[in-house]
């Protein structure tokens, strides 16, 4: 069963947010989704680019009163970076 | 050795990292990146947070050179180990409070760390130093200090001046052909362009600036301010991202204030309400306000004072000023401190 996770990256300046993105997916399997919550717009460029060169999917990415979410489902390890 | 020769690169995001592994990934190696964040490193969106910086494109410049590439890279956060480097660096600092050269040793002992740790196996580091470029870290006789204190040797390779160097293993063992490596010496750019034209690299990060906030002359000049008003040489991660943030005041020892230029700190500066005691300007426009350190309630007035100068309120006869002071709120009214009585001093 995929696992769905939130992760709070609020009032984190890049790359911390692709860095907790990236150190979380680390402990998810194939198939499990991440949402990721930050304050810096940067992320909505960033995980989708980290997400690029790693294999994995963006599902969706908003923002909302100051705040930016994106949706990533994780994708096979070939290209997995830890 | 029975698969093909596989190499780490150490990516800035700087045009001279993605050079170095483009030229060794031309020559059939497998190449991933790896980029060590200190909490020093300069991001398009640290300067995103200022208008004034809004036309910067907001990017990650080390994921772009790694899309470029078509690598994985490896982000690895090095905050932690890497205090020890900026408190106390044993080859000293840059013209500020920029440790180069043992910032360099210590990021390619890391990678070499990495690589150890790693389940994959490498075969040899790739950095974009060229002989000449930096004053510090990047010279004739400091390049061979590097090699050997990170404890990498031979198994450091900088293609862009390879030829300028002494053989190293990738090269001894037929990993990469030396010929095809180059010789770029001294500060001129022009050659690193001439190689990205050819590779048809257009969009990559211009090298003035640099990638770390430490060479910049305000930023160390509030950092050493941090640490003589803590009696000693410590950070926190908070400590130094707040130092790139807004208008430091210290107006007495004791006490600063961290002032919002814009509204892009100031909604910055909302995150860490939680933390400090924070004012207000209310009665006018005016910045969200942090006090950093040890500030007492007497401290309060002269301290509201001066944010209300930075209101829209600076030239009326009282501004009112929401307080948050011990986890109690307060409101104050107060005459906005005129210019000149804001010494130049107090400005870090």
């Amino acid at each position: 069963m995929a696992e769905q996770i939130k992760l709070d990256a609020r009032n984190l300046l890049c790359p911390l947010p692709v860095i907790r993105t990236q150190n979380r997916v680390k402990t998810l399997k194939p198939g499990d989704t991440i949402e990721v919550t930050g304050t810096d717009p940067g992320i909505l460029n960033d995980i989708p680019a980290w997400c690029r060169i790693s294999g994995h999917e963006v599902l969706e990415q908003y923002s909302l009163d100051n705040e930016y979410i994106i949706s990533l489902r994780v994708g096979e390890r070939s290209r997995h970076t830890t | 050795m029975k698969r093909p020769p596989k190499a780490i690169a150490l990516i800035s995001g700087g045009l001279d990292s993605l050079l170095a592994a483009k030229v060794i990934q031309e020559q059939g190696v497998e190449v991933e990146g790896i980029n060590f964040f200190t909490g020093f490193c300069v991001e398009g969106h640290t300067h995103a947070i200022r208008k004034k910086d809004k036309n910067k494109p907001k990017r990650n410049n080390a994921l772009w050179v790694a899309e470029q590439l078509d690598i994985p890279l490896h982000i690895v956060d090095i905050i932690e180990d890497y205090k020890s480097i900026v408190i106390n660096p044993q080859h000293g600092y840059g013209a500020n409070l920029n440790p180069c050269l043992d910032c360099k040793i210590f990021m390619v002992s890391k990678a070499l760390q990495w690589i150890e740790e790693s389940d994959d196996e490498y075969d040899f580091i790739i950095t974009g130093e060229v002989i000449g470029q930096r004053p510090m870290s990047q010279r004739k006789d400091t390049m061979p200090v590097i090699a050997q204190q990170s404890g990498a040797n031979d198994r450091l390779l900088r293609p862009l001046c390879a030829k300028n160097l002494p053989l190293t293993l990738p090269e001894r063992e037929g990993w990469v052909d030396r010929e095809k490596l180059y010789d770029f010496n001294g500060r001129n750019r022009k050659p690193q362009m001439a190689l990205a034209r050819q590779y048809g690299f257009i969009d990559y990060a211009q090298p003035a600036g640099g990638c770390c906030f430490l060479t910049d002359k305000n930023y160390s000049s509030k950092l050493a301010d941090l640490w003589q008003a803590q009696g000693e040489r410590s950070y926190e991660l908070d400590d130094i991202m707040l130092l790139k943030v807004g208008r430091h005041i210290r107006p007495r020892a004791h006490y600063k204030l961290i002032v919002a230029r814009e509204e892009g700190e100031s909604r910055y500066l909302q995150g860490y309400k939680q933390q400090f005691p924070h004012l207000q300007p209310v009665s006018h426009g005016g910045p969200l306000t942090l006090l950093d350190g040890a500030p007492t309630h007497d401290d309060i007035e002269l301290a509201a004072r001066i944010a209300a100068r930075y209101s829209q309120g600076r030239d009326a006869e009282s501004v009112t000023v929401d307080v948050v002071f011990d986890g109690e709120s307060s409101t104050i009214k107060v005459t906005p401190l005129p210019a000149h009585e804001i010494s130049p001093e107090w400005m870090i």
